[in-house]
């Protein structure tokens, strides 16, 4: 094995061109004619458009919905019974559905020019009653979303049913209500695109920001009625997804069609004003949890309904059901219990259409979940962490198949537990707790576990029936004539680090050290396919087709070696980056350079499959492997003013075999950071009129610097039997449980004053409220 | 989020940004912590842009009797750091440390800051508690107001068509001065949910309590101040003071500019 393969703790190779300044995002690409694109979106969250006005010399360079010849709607459909599909148009036709959603394109030679014009363009708009709030959507009568639907529903399902009689017999039963916040997912890089037609290959190029550029070729061919073959996307450096960038974007569909309409280059980048206002796009659930439990808090029982406010449309390829299905098929998540209904209702509003956002689903379950289990926790008047481990899985009962059908492959969930409380310190936690604070500051512990799907395929998307279903994922490896490699990919790289550690895997197998492979992705014109980077899939998927194709070149360099070794082909074997035989070794430049440059030294017929290999792979099961953690906050909330700080995080995680632990590190910091800004800062508030009230970021808080701890993180290394080398994908679970974690560590602390907050972002507001709410209740008591 | 067209010139004196004000109208920016943001999203779109920032009448300080005059382009920074005499017992300091984030401080001036009144902002607060007078120029001549009367509103100042408001004059703390400044913000460098200052000093006469982070203007507390010589006061003073405004806050509000009236009270008084 080479130093820098599986395990190794080496610098990303990424890191060298962005800490210099120097990678090269869509908007770092300049051609000669590009215009830019500044849409005009509508003020109004609901309305029938009576007209666009557009300045008679202006019409030549500004295009709506009626110019969009032979464009298709995006129509992201699934199968579930039950299910409404939405025709999201690429520029909005016949009404508007949220504000901020696209109306007309505005082309310019610079964007400043292209703003001068959206401000002449008008929009006539006869307003409609918003649909904001999920309990009047759902009532008769109600504004509707889509005229056609007689509802406002995309779906409502039921997950499990029969809870027993447990309403009768449960010791304990405890009703809580909780919410998650509307959020942006706020990229550093928004989304962009750059579009043109290339002459030479006859094909339309696009440049995108997007974590998918496979699936997103095919959502254009689809859109716009081109072939695929006429159709290359290309995705350089991305400054972030989190899946915001896993769907086709309506800015795609129309900046992709006016690149061929006007046969010169054009793009748009999206502004931060766009993206908190259009693309504030996520999170929102509301939960009515009744847990059942006996005198010791052992769960017997859960009943829920999630309420998801999805927006206006369905977006592809993941619909407008992979939320609820995620919610109803993960809430139990890592716990036990017999008896499980969960009512998981979808409901169209007009708000920007519903996107995956790191987690996809569990940041809310967790918090809905794990707070539930404190309040059960307190109601007997146990310890949270204690009453926690017993309820999960326990390590002898793996791999254990749950009550949704979800099957753990492997772990020791109570483990992590037991080391979180080992690393905070409970103990001392609850001795300073006794003391006080000498500020009147109150200190609270909280926990929190998840499981994280990650790497699920066919069964899981199948069922949904979507549009792009995850199967064999491919990779191609290339020997080049010096003895280094070059490793193609169809996963896209946007800060998982992939470019090192497909290169550490490759090591691995091949023992060639990291510097001499590169690892190219982002292409659809020189990778091989694949649905993209979604659901932490990529180091299980791309990391064990990179293995398996390494594997595969090995039998066709054994017959070139053999010849040089003059032995037969079966006695030789690869070793510490050698191919060696029973008298002696060959290096692999002297292989590469033979085939690629002096064939005439190898005999007339070696391997003719050559140094070039794409293969494909699937993990040994398609369910998902899952990977754990444990968070433990300590906080202090001031009740004079309801802030929070955080005083201690920690972190015990289990991702199988960590491929590097410094990647596993940097995405658990940049997940935690991200699920801080959803437990205390991060809120897109909404007008009654569904008018977003936080358009820029002096208004969206984002946790900075400074409201970011140093978390401490703990890795335990269970390997899944399932995948490549063990390894179990990571890049969403730091994000799923710090707002479960930050929110019991408040309530730990405000227990004294009887109060309790179920609201994320758990702001100073709603925490002083809560302490008053307590207030007002013991008086009235 | 581009700037919609605007010309630009920066003015080599004040007399030739006055003439060019009355000439052309335009409007006034120096360190652009403000006005930049606000250009990009075309909030303001002025036809002229009016640049004091490297006026040498603005950028300076003298000090004059009792009292310090700091140039209205004087930055957060350079009070933050000192350069200027320290003539509120470090008040001005410890306030302009806390501005936003050091590289809007490094371009962001105190007298920027007071024309864009934002009632969130800390200067206005601040100097209401110090009770600064500030100097406006205006073609021809230069006139004096207080600066209980300068802030009229969100965003809205005294300053008539053709006015710049050209330096703030502080009155230099006795030894035996007191004040007090909390704000509380949801994180580092956001603008505040709640201010108060307290300035007590009786050699000078200077008796102020002032809640900012408010609708509009900052407002003084009144019945605080006039017993201010009493030491801290109670919650249920504070309480009252606050009452007597007549604001409707909701509650959560309410609590969080009472903890910021007590603490800056402990931090002038000791607890």
């Amino acid at each position: 094995m080479s130093d820098s393969g599986i395990g190794a703790r080496v610098k990303r190779k990424e890191d060298e061109r962005h800490l210099h300044g120097r990678g090269r995002f869509v908007s770092d690409i300049l051609l000669p004619n590009m215009h830019d694109v500044a849409f005009l979106r509508s003020p109004l969250a609901h309305g029938r458009i009576r007209g666009i006005e557009i300045p008679d010399d202006l019409k030549s360079r500004v295009y709506t919905a009626g110019d969009l010849d032979g464009v298709e709607p995006i129509r992201a459909v699934a199968t579930v019974p039950g299910f409404k599909a939405s025709d999201y148009p690429p520029l909005a036709t016949g009404k508007v559905r949220y504000a901020g959603e696209a109306m007309a394109m505005c082309v310019a030679k610079t964007r400043a020019e292209a703003e001068d014009m959206v401000d002449l363009v008008r929009p006539d708009i006869e307003e409609l009653p918003a649909v904001c709030d999920i309990d009047a959507a759902v009532q008769p009568g109600s504004a509707l979303v889509h005229d056609d639907w007689g509802d406002n529903l995309f779906l409502d399902t039921v997950v499990g049913g029969d809870m027993g009689d447990l309403e009768k017999t449960a010791p304990v039963i405890v009703e809580r209500e909780y919410k998650m916040a509307r959020q942006a997912m706020n990229p550093m890089e928004g989304k962009a695109v750059l579009a043109h037609w290339d002459d030479t290959a006859s094909q339309l190029v696009v440049y995108t920001s997007t974590q998918v550029p496979h699936a997103i070729r095919s959502g254009l061919s689809m859109c716009l009625g081109l072939p695929e073959a006429k159709i290359r996307v290309i995705a350089p450096d991305v400054g972030g997804g989190f899946g915001y960038k896993c769907v086709l974007q309506p800015e795609e569909i129309c900046v992709a069609w006016l690149a061929m309409k006007r046969r010169h280059p054009v793009r748009w980048i999206e502004d931060r004003r766009e993206h908190l206002t259009a693309g504030a796009n996520t999170r929102e659930h509301y939960y009515k949890i009744k847990a059942y439990a006996d005198e010791r808090g052992k769960l017997l029982g859960l009943d829920a309904t999630v309420t998801i406010s999805v927006g206006a449309y369905s977006v592809w390829p993941f619909t407008a059901v992979i939320e609820a299905g995620q919610a109803g098929g993960n809430l139990p998540g890592p716990y036990v219990f017999d008896k499980y209904r969960c009512r998981t209702v979808s409901v169209a509003t007009n708000k920007p259409p519903f996107t995956p956002y790191r987690g996809v689903a569990r940041p809310g379950v967790c918090f809905a979940m794990d707070l539930t289990i404190d309040a059960v926790a307190r109601e007997v008047g146990r310890e949270p962490h204690e009453v926690r481990a017993e309820n999960l899985v326990q390590p002898e009962q793996m791999p254990f198949t749950n009550i949704t059908n979800k099957y753990y492959d492997s772990g020791d969930f109570p483990a992590g537990v037991h080391e979180a409380v080992e690393k905070i310190d409970v103990a001392a936690v609850r001795k300073r707790q006794k003391a006080g604070e000498p500020d009147g500051r109150l200190i609270g512990l909280g926990f929190a576990t998840y499981v994280e799907q990650t790497a699920h395929g066919r069964p899981v998307f199948g069922a949904w029936g979507i549009a792009v279903v995850p199967g064999y994922e491919n990779a191609s490896v290339k020997l080049t004539a010096d003895g280094g490699l070059e490793i193609r990919v169809g996963v896209q790289s946007h800060g998982q680090g992939m470019e090192t550690t497909l290169a550490q895997i490759a090591s691995s197998e091949l023992g060639i050290p990291i510097d001499r492979i590169s690892v190219i992705h982002g292409d659809t014109g020189t990778t091989p396919f694949s649905t993209g980077t979604y659901a932490s899939r990529g180091i299980v998927m791309a990391g064990g087709a990179v293995a398996t194709a390494c594997r595969e070149l090995i039998p066709r360099m054994a017959p070139i070696a053999a010849h040089f070794l003059q032995c037969k082909a079966g006695e030789v074997r690869l070793e510490d980056g050698m191919m060696k035989g029973p008298s002696g070794e060959v290096p692999l430049a002297d292989i590469g350079r033979a085939w690629y440059l002096r064939p005439d030294q190898l005999p007339e017929k070696v391997n003719e499959g050559g140094l070039e290999v794409v293969m494909g792979y699937k993990p040994g099961i398609e369910t998902g492997v899952f990977g754990y953690a444990t968070h433990a906050a300590l906080v202090a909330v001031d009740p004079a003013l309801g802030s929070v700080e955080i005083l201690d995080y920690v972190i015990v995680e289990d991702c199988g075999t960590l491929i590097n632990p410094m990647v596993v590190e940097g995405q658990t910091y940049g997940g935690a950071a991200q699920g801080i800004g959803t437990a205390l800062y991060e809120e897109m508030p909404y007008s009654p009129q569904g008018q977003p009230l936080a358009s820029t970021l002096a208004d969206y808080i984002l946790p900075g610097p400074t409201e970011v701890p140093r978390i401490r993180i703990y890795h335990t290394e269970t390997p899944s039997p399932h995948t490549s080398h063990g390894q179990k994908g990571v890049g969403e679970g730091g994000a799923i449980a710090p707002q479960a974690a930050i929110g019991n560590a408040i309530n730990d602390a405000l227990k004294p004053l009887g109060a309790e907050v179920g609201e994320a972002p758990m702001t100073p507001h709603r925490i002083l409220d809560a302490i008053s709410a307590a207030r007002t209740k013991a008086t009235a008591q | 989020m581009k700037a919609a067209k605007f010309d630009y010139e920066v003015p080599a004196s004040l007399d030739e940004a006055l003439a060019s004000l009355a000439e052309n109208g335009g409007k006034i920016v120096s360190g652009g912590q403000s006005m930049g943001p606000m250009l990009n999203m075309r909030l303001a779109t002025p036809d002229l842009l009016i640049d004091l920032r490297r006026l040498p009448e603005l950028t300076g300080y003298s000090q004059d009797g009792g009292k310090l005059v700091i140039g209205a382009a004087v930055t957060h920074a350079q009070i933050e750091d000192g350069a200027l005499p320290d003539a509120t017992r470090g008040m001005m300091a410890s306030v302009a440390s806390n501005i936003a984030y050091r590289p809007v401080r490094t371009r962001g001036t105190i007298g920027g800051s007071l024309c864009h009144a934002d009632p969130a902002a800390d200067w206005p607060s601040a100097l209401t508690a110090l009770g600064a007078t500030l100097v406006i120029a205006g073609k021809g001549a230069t006139r004096r107001i207080g600066i209980d009367d300068f802030m009229l509103g969100a965003f809205a100042t005294a300053l008539n068509e053709g006015e710049v408001l050209i330096a703030v004059e502080v009155p230099v703390l006795s030894d035996a001065a007191r004040w007090g400044y909390y704000k509380f913000c949801r994180k580092t460098g956001e603008f505040a949910e709640a201010i108060c200052g307290v300035v007590f000093d009786p050699a000078g006469n200077i008796r102020r309590v002032v809640l900012g982070a408010l609708g509009g203007a900052p407002k003084r507390l009144s019945a605080l101040e006039n017993r201010l010589g009493d030491g801290p006061p109670g919650d249920d003073e504070i309480a009252a003071a606050i009452d007597a405004l007549g604001i409707a806050f909701e509650p959560a509000q309410r609590v969080m500019h009472n903890t910021a009236v007590k603490r800056a009270m402990q931090q002038a008084f000791g607890s």
